[in-house]
């Protein structure tokens, strides 16, 4: 997910020192409880600013990498339609990503402290971006899977006790969703489509249907570190409710598409009122976050090089606004 | 009606689907240029305001090329005309279809044009033809913004640092070349300038000069004294070398899978 950091260390949890800070956390503790959003210039455990900062920059650094396999399509969409559809998602993305990479700052990063981990690994994206958009079938694919998957996780997280972020993740949804509905418009047309945009269609949602379950992190029994989250009501729902209730809201639409989902084990559960599905590839999942993605380097080395070949341009501008704001005083 | 008469009638029609499209060739190709910036900006905020003026571009070409359908009469639609013509069908100017380079290049092309389809523009927006004056007024708006925002880049990139200066100096220079075909008119503008159709872009110079000389001077830059002119793509369709690359990476999808709903 998008902003699911269980693909990361744990952030290491310190009792309170004093009785005075165990004061300070109980009423903390209890505002949360109470569902009172935690504003930036209130009192926080350093955990929980950590933990905050640490998601939202996942966050927003996927926002920006995502940009990539999009914007990869950009240039040969099909149909004008689609093309200025395309770029005005992709736009959104960045806006996005600006939108929370403002939120984190709140908690005293800044962007270029939170760039420079994002360039040097010490930040992590979401791991679904290393995957490559090798056909127009994957602009669709990934509005209604990456996209869908992201809205189901970003719901949850517009409830979520940090005020900026929470507020952040209200208006990013509106766009999420259409966006999916863009994604989903898409495919409709391949379905209804000649027998090779059949087959493209099939191919790509064979592609993206596992890394897209993926995208929910690890089982809840892997992810132990997730319950401090949950109590702090970062988390509000675990990754495995979070991947049921994707499939279960995606079978019935990829079953209008006409297509298949790659899981001979997926099938409706009546006892349990869900689909069931297949074991995820987690040695996959591992392997990718480890770096061994088939886009890992190639979307790290791309936002370096932007950002490298930009500098003279930032310098500049940097340059010019000083000899205004001198100009002003003289 | 005489065979004549009906003649002139046909090619002034004809006339006016080229007109509206090579309009919009210049959109549709500058803007695919712009799009190009997809994630190699150097910031976010940059990168987003390339991409909105990507888009009013290609908004502007969808606009004209649906009205050359609509004029043509033959029931032919945008993509049409963005996918399904070749190369040397394509009529706009050699500007347009200039590499990005650096974001001085960039800038530099860009600041050119919007100066240009500014002052085209508000001409257009006076056109007899009650369609082309719309477009040209919507379009207005768009492209005077365009002029704002690479302006101000001239200026701070002019007025920077050392290195950014002469950067976008050198911009100017290589770019100026490509400037003189804005002001020069071809066959079917000139077909449609009696009636009050077509704007003549030759009248423009004066005032785009103008403008130019102004921004330049803000920005400690110096405006080339070289005026000669490379000319070809509106007059003949003679592209210049990168054109190709355009045309074949924009047209794959249509080429590949022709006849498909997309």
């Amino acid at each position: 997910m998008y902003g699911d950091t269980s693909i990361q260390k744990p952030i290491e949890i310190v009792e309170p020192t004093s009785k005075e800070m165990a004061k300070l956390e109980e009423l903390f503790q209890q505002k949360i409880e109470d569902d009172i959003k935690i504003e930036p210039q209130e009192w926080m455990p350093e955990a929980y600013r950590k933990t905050l900062v640490r998601q939202m920059s996942q966050h927003a650094h996927s926002e920006v990498i995502g940009m990539q396999p999009e914007g990869n399509w950009i240039t040969r969409a099909p149909s004008l339609r689609r093309k200025v559809i395309l770029l005005a998602k992709v736009q959104d993305e960045g806006g996005h990503g600006l939108y929370i990479y403002s939120a984190a700052e709140t908690l005293g990063t800044s962007r270029a402290e939170m760039i420079e981990q994002l360039q040097t690994g010490k930040a992590k994206y979401s791991s679904i971006f290393n995957y490559p958009a090798l056909t127009w079938a994957d602009m669709g694919t990934i509005g209604w899977l990456v996209d869908g998957a992201a809205i189901t996780n970003q719901v949850a997280l517009s409830r979520c006790s940090y005020g900026p972020y929470s507020r952040a993740m209200i208006r990013i949804c509106k766009e999420e969703s259409f966006h999916q509905r863009q994604g989903y418009e898409l495919l409709l047309s391949l379905s209804r489509g000649t027998q090779e945009q059949k087959e493209m269609l099939q191919e790509s949602v064979n592609r993206f249907w596992w890394p897209s379950l993926m995208m929910f992190g690890p089982n809840d029994s892997d992810s132990p570190h997730s319950a401090q989250s949950m109590k702090w009501k970062i988390k509000r729902k675990s990754n495995d409710q979070l991947r049921q209730e994707f499939v279960d809201a995606t079978v019935p639409q990829a079953d209008f598409l006409g297509i298949t989902l790659p899981d001979p084990d997926l099938k409706w559960n009546e006892e349990r009122g869900h689909y069931d599905y297949g074991d995820i590839d987690w040695e996959e999942f591992n392997n990718v976050v480890k770096g061994n993605g088939p886009c890992n380097k190639q979307r790290v080395a791309n936002h370096v090089k932007a950002h490298e070949e930009g500098a003279w341009v930032r310098e500049a501008a940097a340059a010019y606004a000083e000899k205004q704001q001198k100009k002003q005083v003289a | 009606m005489t065979e004549t008469a009906k003649n002139t009638d046909l090619t002034k029609k004809q006339a006016l689907v080229q007109y509206a499209a090579q309009i919009g060739d210049n959109g549709l190709i500058i803007g695919h240029r712009m799009s190009e910036w997809c994630f190699k900006a150097p910031s976010i905020e940059m990168e987003m305001a390339l991409m909105n003026s990507a888009l009013d571009l290609i908004g502007q070409a969808r606009e004209l090329y649906t009205y050359a359908g609509v004029a043509g009469g033959e029931g032919k639609t945008e993509d049409d005309f963005a996918y399904l013509r070749d190369e040397e069908d394509f009529r706009n100017l050699l500007l347009a279809e200039m590499p990005n380079g650096d974001w001085g290049d960039t800038i530099v092309r860009l600041f050119f044009m919007s100066a240009y389809n500014k002052l085209f523009y508000t001409a257009l927006a006076k056109s007899t033809d009650k369609e082309l004056a719309a477009i040209g007024e919507k379009s207005l708006k768009e492209v005077t913004y365009h002029l704002r925002f690479s302006s101000e880049w001239l200026i701070r990139l002019g007025d920077g640092t050392e290195e950014s200066h002469n950067r976008v100096q050198k911009s100017i220079d290589n770019l100026w070349a490509f400037t003189g075909e804005l002001f020069t008119m071809n066959e079917v503008e000139n077909i449609l300038l009696d009636d009050g159709i077509s704007v003549d872009v030759t009248s423009l110079r004066p005032a785009w000069d103008k403008i130019v000389s102004d921004v330049l001077t803000q920005a400690t830059l110096v405006k080339p004294q070289n005026d000669w002119a490379q000319l070809g793509g509106k007059s003949e369709g003679r592209h210049t070398e990168y054109m190709g690359y355009i045309i074949a990476e924009m047209q794959y999808m249509q080429r590949r899978y022709p006849g498909c709903e997309w």
